[in-house]
Order: C-alpha cells, then structure tokens, then sequence
C-alpha cells in the first residue's frame, strides 16, 4: 500500500540530526517497555507476524506514525495487531491510561479472541524455491508500476524504474501475502542496482542505488 | 457545566508513556505477557546486543586476511564465528568501503537493522528525514551528519527492503597499523559501520 511509512524520497522532512556518541539504548524507560511488548505482541499474544507488524506500522494514520515517536509508533501498531485479533477491544488501552490519571471512564469488555489461523512453515523469512531463479546477475530488470492495495516491500521511488541485478540473494517468503495470512509463497529476491539518475532525473546527484525486490515485483526491462 | 463524558472528549490523548504501562497492564493481568520475560529482552539490548559486536568483527577482519576473505564472502556465517546471531541477523552481507567506494545503508520502510552486530538503531537512522532523503541525495546527507566525501567517491546507498540486512566495512585509518585487534575495537564506531562516518585513528 502506498502509507505513510513508505518514506523513500519524500520532500519535506528538514534537516537530518546529527549523530550523537553516547545515545542511550531507550531515552525513557517506557521506549523500552513498549519494545518488549511489541516483540511480545507480534507473535506470541496476538498470533500474527513480522510482516503484520510491518503492516500495521504502515495502517497507522500520519499523528499515530509520527508525533509518538519511534517506539509510540511501535506501540500504536502492538495495539493495532492486538485490536485485529480481538485481544484488546478498540479503546482499551486508551481507558485503562485514563483512569491511571484517575479520569472516570469505563472500560470496554474483553471481546473472544479471534486470532488468524495461521501458523508459520519454520522459523523466520529465508525459504528454499525449487524452480531457478527467473533473472541472472547483470539482467536488466524493470520494478513493476503498481499500486498493491496490501502490505508490499516495493517503495513508490523504484516503481517503473530499470535496474540491474547485482546480486541474487537467499529466497525468501513474500510479506506481501505472509503479512495477510495467505500463504508464504517463497519467492526468489535480488538485489537490484539502480542508477541515482534513473530513479531521480539528469539533475539529481550521482550514485548508486541497491534494494531487495522480490522476484514477482520484477519483469525485463523492455 | 461539564459531565464526566465531555472532560473525557477534552481531556488530550494519554501520553505514550501512560499508555504503554496500560498495555503491559492489561495484557499482564491476563497473563499472556510475563513482565520479567519483557525486563530480559530489554536488558539484553541495553547491554549485550549493540555496536561493540559489529566493531569486535570489523577489528577481526582488519588484522587477520583469511576472515576478511570470509566475512565478505559470507557475512552471517562468518559473524556468527564470534557468537553474533539472532532477530533481525538471517542474511547479512558486508560490503567494504574504499578510499574510491562508500556503502551507506538505510531502510527507507521502515527501520530495518542487523541488531546482531549494531544493536537497536540510533534516532537518526529512524528518523523519516533520514529514510526519506538518503535515497536522493545521499552525498548531501552525509555532508549534513559531517562526513564531506570527495566528489570522485562512489556512493553507493544500500535500501534494506527484505530480511538481507547490510553491514559496512570501513577502511582501516593510516596510522593504526601498529595496534593490535583488541585496541583497534574502541576506535570502530556505530556510525562508520552504517556508512555515516570514518573510522578515525587516535589522536
């Protein structure tokens, strides 16, 4: 899907910061709470995956992704992945943190779980793929111009744009139907290089570009 | 007048840090989330998983030749020769930065990382301004975080959009050649192992 954390590219953002020597692991203590929860909430709670994960990162609207921080967002998308397996009913978490500030507000009821049938072929995303790979390193390849209504690993910057086939990288399963529970459907992944005038035009600086796209994100290069 | 209802309606939203102790409530008191269980992965990012791993390789391959050759050739296996492994470590590849090639790495999706060999990523490498721009102007951007390359270096920015994740090898500064691998370790930072900056000698 096209949301708001497919980033790549994007104007508007200012300034990056600096690098800090001695940044702490979490700045406040709750950012490391929330991590535990999430990792928790992935699996093991709520019964999805990473790839779910990542989907409900990218579900979250623009105040949800961003004006909590990284580990609010984080956060927000547990609670978006306990919400989907009826774990939590919606609100829930929003009345219990009212009444810790002692705000009088009922709670809503703990609905029946509904956590999706699914369970994982072996641990992790690398899969085997018995039929050879579909491109060799040095092919021209194209990323396919589309707009997945799901949860999709091609970013709107390599969409429509050539490259070449550095490196043909160890199979994996596709997040865009593992994030779904539709199947793992393991699908080769190459590392493709793009030309940084390519993707951005004959002003835009020169360097070289490489990210991981799944075999059905690609087709030759016309 | 006000009821109860209305404050509610007015009242901001509870701040993340108050709503992530009502998550770890709720899911606590119905034991499907065990709070110690939650102390102990916390403890091991804060402690033991973190860029001191990636830099304990980094110093390997610099001083002992049939590791590099390794290491480049086969980053996961080759960094698990020293015990690093884990969540968010399937593949890595190492690439190595030159005097005439600089790797930066970046996930513009979302903020994927090799946490064996760096830990959880710093801020900035989650930072949307980060993701956002290092993809179009990465010479700008590393300018901008103080790392000037000359216009005749390649830039090559690596997108981690799958489970691969990427670790840079820097170049070994001039002036080290004498130390040891254990006293080149501190000099290795985080950020010259993401492609951000140079490993620098001693003063």
């Amino acid at each position: 899907m096209d949301g708001i954390a497919d980033l790549g590219g994007e104007d508007g953002w200012g300034p990056v910061s600096r690098p800090a020597p001695d940044e702490p692991v979490f700045a406040e203590s709750w950012e490391g709470r929330a991590f535990a929860l999430t990792l928790l909430t992935m699996g093991r709670v709520s019964g999805r995956n990473l790839d779910a994960f990542r989907h409900a990162l990218e579900r979250l609207d623009r105040p949800a992704y961003l004006d909590d921080g990284y580990y609010g967002r984080w956060l927000n998308a547990a609670e978006l992945m306990l919400t989907d397996s009826a774990i939590l009913a919606p609100g829930a978490v929003d009345a219990r943190a009212r009444r810790l500030r002692g705000e009088d507000v009922s709670e809503p009821e703990t609905p029946e779980p509904a956590k999706p049938d699914y369970s994982p072929t072996a641990a992790g995303s690398l899969r085997t793929v018995e039929e050879a790979p579909a491109f060799a390193v040095g092919d021209v390849v194209r990323a396919k111009d589309v707009s997945p209504a799901g949860h999709t690993k091609l970013p709107r910057y390599v969409r429509g744009h050539s490259g070449v086939v550095e490196i043909i990288q160890p199979a994996h399963l596709l997040p865009d139907t593992h994030a779904h529970f539709l199947g793992e459907n393991p699908q080769h992944v190459y590392s493709v290089r793009f030309d940084s005038h390519e993707l951005w035009g004959a002003d835009a600086e020169t360097f070289g570009l490489t990210i991981e796209l799944f075999e059905s994100y690609l087709e030759p290069a016309p | 007048m006000t009821t109860s209802g209305s404050d509610v309606e007015t009242a901001p939203r509870p701040s993340p840090s108050l709503r992530t102790e009502a998550l770890e409530q709720l899911l606590t008191e119905r034991g499907l989330v065990d709070p110690s269980v939650m102390d102990k992965f916390i403890a091991n990012y804060e402690t033991n998983v973190g860029p001191l791993n990636g830099a304990k390789v980094v110093a390997k391959a610099w001083t002992d030749p049939e590791y590099r050759k390794r290491l480049l050739d086969e980053g996961t296996s080759a960094i698990k020769e020293l015990g690093f492994a884990g969540p968010q470590g399937e593949h890595i590849v190492v690439v190595e930065n030159t005097p005439t090639l600089h790797n930066v790495t970046v996930c513009t999706l979302c903020s994927c990382y090799p946490w064996p060999v760096l830990g959880l990523p710093p801020s900035w490498y989650k930072d949307p301004a980060y993701r956002a721009r290092v993809v179009r102007e990465p010479r700008a951007v590393l300018a901008e975080m103080g790392l000037d390359l000359a216009d005749d270096v390649e830039i090559v920015v690596r997108d981690s959009s799958s489970e691969v994740r990427w670790l840079v090898l820097p170049e070994r500064p001039a002036g080290t050649e004498d130390l040891t691998e254990e006293e080149l370790v501190p000099l290795i930072t985080r950020d010259a192992l993401v492609g951000v900056a140079k490993v620098q000698a001693p003063a």
